[in-house]
């Protein structure tokens, strides 16, 4: 499906890309731009990748520059982050973001804390890009919701592109940011297609997108909750409610001024992601919302749907009861309407 | 240059070499002293007895050469050219300090003499290093990158990840191993299998030896060569220097773990002492050479309890902005 185009200035010239391509697009325009950009991870080069996002980019750009690595996440990032110090901006591609906790400390302990333990005497300008999720059979080390874990350390930035030009956007203002950035990308949004800008373009990383606007209800959702929210949007205006979809796209640093202003012009809020609920990041939405003064205009109370709180089961009847579908949010919106 | 000499055989490596050994001595005592005083706080990691791996490793190396250090890393920091007055001022929790009071002992670094910093994490600094010496290679440069680590970083997956990948892209790296026989109280004995930790090097297609590290001459040597390696091209080397830290793991060790023979039998083997005598003995320096010496190093360290005493305390203030770096200050 092809999900409405971003807030903002619409870029002039646009064509459709899969999420995939725009991502390899936007690697590729950095790396045009800056010779200090370098991308670092397992199976990047000739194999393309594992979900086949740096493509053909190593046979354009060589080995040095699409730098294939031994399967050593830990490495991986510290190599980033080191030369990331010395004045590089190094490009890792975690294969999955649950491999994430193999590289735990360089991205906690060095990467995310590096220019406030120095003083400010040095800087970390690396990306990490890493896809999540589940959606795909690939079971519960394999298919996490991890952004929760990354948004709580002070010192990451944290990304979660749910349109294929947003994920070109928001990957290139990651590469200029100076400090470290997690983006999240989702496998099941790879092959999908929408229109993306032809030049390097960049959504600042502080900027949440309304992708639809209502008057009953805004549903704030990221990753691929947001293409469900739009589709649950569609079956609620068929029912005479309509909705609000915000994507925050940037975790953190939040956007909170766009999220409260359409939460006091609809008056009710659902909270959707796939992480499982528990200390999940729309929690902390949640509290934001508690601690504005949005919280006088609530005509119900404020609503949040997640993941179960429990691993990502294998079979697809399981995995698909285990996070929020079209149908959840359907649902968990009019019980809001009820209010 | 003086490529094939020896530290204690030649007047400037002599003197130069001497300077640097009687800083680290100093600086570290006054740290104890200034804590047990009641006047520093937080914890430290001394290297007392350890100072000729510092010292002369970094003798072997450029200005422009980069290290990564350890959280036992004031004699890293001190050989590499930092000044002392804004150390003692970090670790005096000072705005004035090389990390605005932000890092302490364990975080102590100086960029701009190419010290990437010391490091909390075991093992850390290993992946960093072998991240600079990619980017130098990326760059066409001939720096070199040290990682320092001790024993007990060796036994962390970080260090294999690291040497791993140094070693299969030929990187201008030397794993500088600091041997001191603890990993706060696991002795290597119990901790590797293997009699040399340099033994490992093999396993990763890359030289390796064990040298005295209580010994200049045999740290210069071996720094000196492995640096050239690396800088024509030809990869790592693995570097394990035997020494031994009189002083406890941290300030909350009680030496429950080895016993104050063993500690009295390296104490003799004090590699300052030891350096002054084959220097003197050489004819390199002077009696009074090492006098002199010893007077610059114990009124440098004063200068800067002085001054960091004085300084203004850090302030809380600026706390939150200092989190993210802003693209007005990007760095060269």
């Amino acid at each position: 499906m092809t999900l409405a185009p971003t807030t903002g200035a619409a870029p002039p010239a646009t064509r459709d890309l899969t999420y995939a391509e725009a991502v390899r697009e936007a690697l590729a325009q950095a790396m045009d731009d800056d010779p200090d950009v370098f991308l670092l991870g397992e199976d990047i080069g000739v194999y393309g990748g594992a979900f086949g996002v740096t493509g053909d980019l190593v046979h354009r750009y060589g080995t040095d520059r699409v730098r294939d690595t031994p399967i050593s996440e830990l490495g991986i990032v510290g190599a980033a982050v080191g030369a990331a110090l010395v004045g590089m901006r190094p490009v890792v591609e975690i294969q999955f973001s649950d491999f994430t906790c193999q590289a735990m400390d360089q991205i906690v302990n060095q990467a995310a804390k590096i220019h406030f333990m120095l003083g400010g005497a040095a800087q970390v300008p690396m990306v990490l890009r890493a896809p999540g999720g589940s959606g795909t059979g690939a079971a519960a080390q394999h298919s996490q919701s991890l952004e929760a874990w990354f948004a709580h350390v002070p010192g990451l930035k944290v990304v979660m592109p749910a349109t294929p030009a947003d994920a070109k956007g928001l990957l290139l203002a990651a590469v200029d940011d100076p400090n470290p950035v997690v983006v999240l990308e989702h496998k099941l949004l790879y092959k999908r297609s929408g229109p993306v800008p032809e030049g390097p373009y960049r959504v600042p990383l502080s900027q949440a997108a309304v992708h639809r606007e209502g008057k009953d209800l805004t549903i704030v959702a990221t990753g691929v909750m947001v293409s469900r929210a739009l589709a649950a949007a569609d079956r609620l205006a068929a029912q005479g409610v309509t909705a609000t979809v915000v994507d925050p796209r940037t975790l953190k640093p939040l956007d909170s001024d766009t999220v409260l202003a359409a939460v006091k012009a609809t008056g009710r809020v659902l909270l959707v992601q796939e992480a499982p609920s528990t200390c999940g990041f729309m929690a902390e939405v949640a509290a934001l919302i508690a601690g504005s003064d949005a919280l006088y205009t609530l005509l119900a109370p404020i609503a949040r749907l997640g993941g179960l709180d429990v691993p990502i089961p294998y079979a697809p009847q399981l995995e698909r009861a285990a996070v929020p579908q079209t149908e959840d949010i359907t649902a968990a919106s009019l019980e809001l309407m009820k209010y | 240059m003086a490529e094939s000499t020896a530290p204690t055989d030649d007047e400037d490596l002599a003197a130069r070499t001497l300077n640097t050994l009687w800083r680290i001595r100093r600086f570290e005592e006054a740290v104890d002293e200034l804590f047990a005083r009641g006047l520093m706080h937080g914890t430290m990691h001394l290297s007392v007895g350890q100072e000729a791996t510092a010292t002369g490793a970094c003798l072997a190396l450029r200005p422009d050469d980069l290290i990564s250090s350890t959280h036992r890393g004031h004699g890293h920091c001190i050989a590499k050219g930092a000044d002392l007055n804004r150390m003692m001022a970090e670790l005096l929790a000072k705005e004035t300090g090389y990390c605005a009071g932000r890092g302490g002992s364990m975080h102590i670094a100086d960029v701009t003499t190419g010290n990437l910093g010391a490091n909390g994490i075991v093992a850390g600094g290993i992946p960093i290093a072998v991240g600079a010496a990619l980017a130098q290679r990326l760059r066409g440069t001939d720096r070199v990158a040290v990682s320092f680590f001790g024993d007990g970083a060796a036994n962390e997956g970080a260090c294999h990840e690291a040497m791993n990948m140094a070693a299969i892209w030929s990187l201008p790296v030397v794993f500088f191993c600091e041997n001191n026989r603890y990993g706060m109280s696991f002795s290597t004995e119990r901790a590797f299998a293997v009699k040399e930790i340099s033994e490992r090097a093999a396993g990763y297609g890359m030289p390796g030896v064990t040298i005295d590290g209580n010994d200049v001459d045999a740290v210069y040597a071996a720094t000196r060569d492995a640096v050239a390696r690396a800088r024509s091209g030809e990869g790592p080397t693995f570097i394990e220097a035997v020494t031994y830290r009189w002083k406890g793991h941290s300030k909350s060790d009680q030496n429950l773990y080895r016993t104050r023979d063993e500690i009295e039998e390296w104490r003799a083997r004090d590699p300052i002492s030891r350096f002054e005598r084959a220097a003197t003995a050489s004819g390199a320096l002077t009696e009074r050479d090492v006098e002199e010496i010893r007077g610059h190093a114990r009124d440098a360290v004063r200068a800067a309890v002085e001054t960091g005493l004085a300084a203004p305390d850090a302030r809380p203030g600026s706390l939150l902005d200092a989190v993210y770096a802003t693209p007005a200050g990007r760095a060269s």
